[in-house]
């Protein structure tokens, strides 16, 4: 791997001529899908923000609208096939109804995104060298091929491929694993981008290649200032990452705050849940890991109420029939920072120190008290 | 790659080889001796047993059927001498036979007849890309439209109908309802040589009746496997990368779904060099497919072996060359 050196620490002010404030501001973000049994919303009302050099983690399981959430950012969803309505501003620029054309600058380019399974993601008929020469070459209308080959593989270079000017003309199938994911990684920043959105960039990996992708991705970051957002169903990748976390669930946000905050004073049964099924490496080989209950609803029919209640073992804490009549409101957590929820507990901090962290981390129990 | 390719050529002859034996058995071992049809055609009523077997005896039909097919090899190679009872004709290198028709050899009428054969082939051929792959991206652009509902059942519809049919209609319509004026010269093949004009006018009907009806099936593999790569990932990837639609669905997204289309049209294209019975037939054209028609009804048995041998050659080869050309065509297929 290459070394790199910090330019600027995560969080200093960004880059020269950009507007201030986050790079990107999602607001009341609603996809809709219209099906043959109707229209299905994967996405519900959802707001966050990012800033330069910050790092926000979605997570959710499969279909809980991360991915979707963030291919609305790109624009990659068929404007036939998919209605978008709220607000994605992108360094200032409202791309909600952006026309094709400029929207197609702002992609590869402001906003970048790296996909999971880079052997899908990559085109197996062109090499490496030119599918990155591609994507720096549509950005830069009048750069020559030798100019864009000079890039394709000094970024080769800074993504830790090894004799990057011979491997450039390797095909995708010709990499390994991680060294496709690491290409991958080049083509999302070839033109420095402000924002880089990872969907999963390390699901398809083994643990090893995992931690370097991580490590690399991290490097980037601090070297290029620019904003990240990782998807990942994998809480200890946003524990590593993020500064922030958003929780998903059922196309809505179900808690949203700073990644210490949340992941030291839940407030969430399903982030609970999410937190008590990774699998603890200290604790007995006889423990049984602690799942969350049932599958995620479809999207077709979601629960009356909160979207989570029939999973949930907590909602018998919570008075009369309110889980499963109303949806609750996305407001704010009793911890010191700001920290939104979507739940109807009166007093989640003490139940999950009182039931849950007992449970998965009966270790940390004491240090807190 | 070349190793590769010597190796398939050298699998091409021997399957070549079976072929051409079994062609010859079946020559041998058909329902009367291979020397009655030239008996009948010559004597008529008066090709009595003894004179059948005297047809027999001078062109060598008595001896075991693995001297004679000896001797039909080395003809291919070598040229030969064969006689009918006390006339003896020079077959020269590639000889085939001589036809019982024309006591000609059959390799001279063959390449004779390859360039109106080779000429319906390339028009066809070239109609079946230039229709069928452009109407079936468009289709798969627009896929579930009312469009492409439209287009998909309508070339259903006009593949099912049986290809003679429609090449009937075609010809029907266009030259005897229309009189279309292009179309003046049909009825008999008309070498380049001539006057491209000519050619063109000769072979203008059966094109657009091969091309039109070959077409609706590219139509449908193209747009199948358009479908299919415009659902890939890498497609995924590559509008995120701000490339314009049209690079992200032609360089893309075509590119990938062309493989399994060249993949066909290869051996397609063989089968129509192999001849084109129906198409040479209904308009008219002197090419092998006709050819071999007319050997069939006249039982002019060298030259229906002759023309079988060269369908099988021409399949076997274009085989060759689609494996070749896939190579090229996906990276991740190394020939070894």
């Amino acid at each position: 791997m290459t070394s790199t050196v910090p330019s600027s620490t995560p969080g200093s002010d960004s880059t020269i001529g950009r507007t201030e404030g986050p790079i990107l501001v999602v607001e009341d973000l609603t996809v809709t899908f219209p099906t043959e049994d109707g229209p299905v919303s994967a996405v519900q009302g959802l707001s966050y923000s990012v800033e330069m050099g910050k790092t926000l983690g979605i997570v959710g399981e499969s279909g809980s609208g991360k991915s979707v959430s963030s291919m609305a950012v790109l624009g990659l969803h068929d404007a036939k096939s998919s209605q978008i309505t709220g607000s994605i501003r992108i360094d200032g620029t409202e791309v909600v109804g952006l026309s094709e054309n400029r929207f197609r600058k702002l992609r590869g380019n402001t906003v970048s995104m790296i996909f999971q399974d880079a052997l899908a993601a990559l085109h197996p008929f062109y090499k490496i060298g030119a599918q990155l020469a591609e994507a720096y070459q549509v950005h830069h209308p009048n750069a020559s091929d030798r100019d864009a080959r000079r890039k394709a593989i000094e970024m080769l270079d800074r993504v830790g491929i090894p004799q990057p000017d011979s491997r450039v003309d390797d095909f995708p199938h010709q990499f390994s694993g991680g060294m496709r994911q690491r290409a991958m990684i080049a083509m999302g920043l070839i033109n420095d981008p402000s924002l880089l959105i990872a969907d999963e960039p390390t699901t398809a990996l083994d643990v090893t290649v995992q931690a370097q992708i991580l490590d690399l991705l991290q490097d980037l970051q601090r070297e290029f200032n620019s904003a990240v957002i990782i998807i990942t169903h994998d809480l200890g990748v946003i524990a590593e990452m993020a500064d922030d976390v958003l929780v998903m669930y059922a196309g809505r946000c179900v808690e949203y705050g700073t990644t210490k905050e949340i992941l030291t004073h839940p407030e969430m049964p399903y982030t609970w849940g999410l937190l008590s099924s990774i699998p603890d490496i200290s604790a007995s080989t006889d423990a049984r890991l602690i799942p969350i209950p049932g599958n995620p609803p479809s999207l077709f029919s979601p629960p009356t109420g909160c979207a989570f209640h029939p999973r949930c073992g907590f909602k018998d804490k919570v008075p009369g029939r309110l889980c499963y009549d109303k949806m609750p409101e996305l407001a704010t957590g009793s911890g010191r920072v700001e920290h939104l929820k979507r739940c109807h507990l009166a007093n989640p901090d003490a139940i999950y120190r009182a039931e849950v962290l007992p449970e998965i981390a009966p270790d940390l129990v004491e240090e807190i008290r | 790659m070349f190793a590769y390719i010597v190796k398939r050529l050298i699998s091409g002859f021997l399957v070549v080889t079976l072929v051409s034996m079994a062609v010859f058995a079946l020559f041998w071992y058909g329902p009367s001796s291979p020397a009655k049809p030239i008996c009948d055609r010559e004597q008529g009523v008066r090709c009595i047993p003894e004179r059948l077997v005297a047809y027999e005896k001078s062109l060598g039909y008595d001896n075991p059927i693995y001297t004679e097919y000896g001797k039909f090899v080395k003809g291919i190679f070598v040229g030969r001498e064969i006689a009918f009872r006390t006339d003896v004709y020079q077959c020269d290198a590639p000889c085939l036979g001589l036809s019982y028709n024309t006591k000609q050899p059959v390799t001279h009428e063959l390449v004779s007849r390859l360039p109106a054969t080779i000429s319906v082939a390339v028009g066809g051929a070239f109609l079946y890309l230039l229709l069928g792959v452009p109407i079936g991206v468009a289709a798969a652009r627009r896929r579930g439209s009312v469009a492409d509902k439209a287009l998909v059942s309508s070339f259903l519809f006009l593949s099912s109908i049986p290809y003679y049919l429609f090449a009937l209609l075609t010809w029907l319509y266009l030259t005897v309802l229309w009189e279309a004026p292009v179309v003046s010269d049909v009825g008999y093949f008309s070498p380049f040589s001539d006057g491209p004009l000519k050619w063109f006018g000769g072979l203008f009907l059966a094109w657009v009746a091969l091309g039109i009806f070959g077409c609706t099936q590219y139509t449908r593999y193209t747009r199948g496997a358009m479908v299919e790569a415009l659902s890939e990932d890498y497609i995924r990837t590559a509008k995120a990368k701000g490339l314009p639609a049209r690079t992200v669905v032609y360089r893309h997204g075509l590119r990938a779904a062309l493989v399994p289309v060249v993949t066909i049209f290869g051996i397609d294209f063989g089968s129509l060099l192999a001849g084109t019975i129906f198409t040479e037939r209904i308009f008219e054209i002197q090419g092998i497919g006709y050819w071999s028609l007319q050997a069939v009804g006249n039982k002019d048995l060298p030259v229906v072996a002759a023309t079988t041998l060269f369908s099988a050659v021409m399949l076997i080869f274009s085989n060759l060359i689609v494996d070749v050309v896939y190579s090229f065509l996906d990276p991740r297929v190394r020939l070894s």
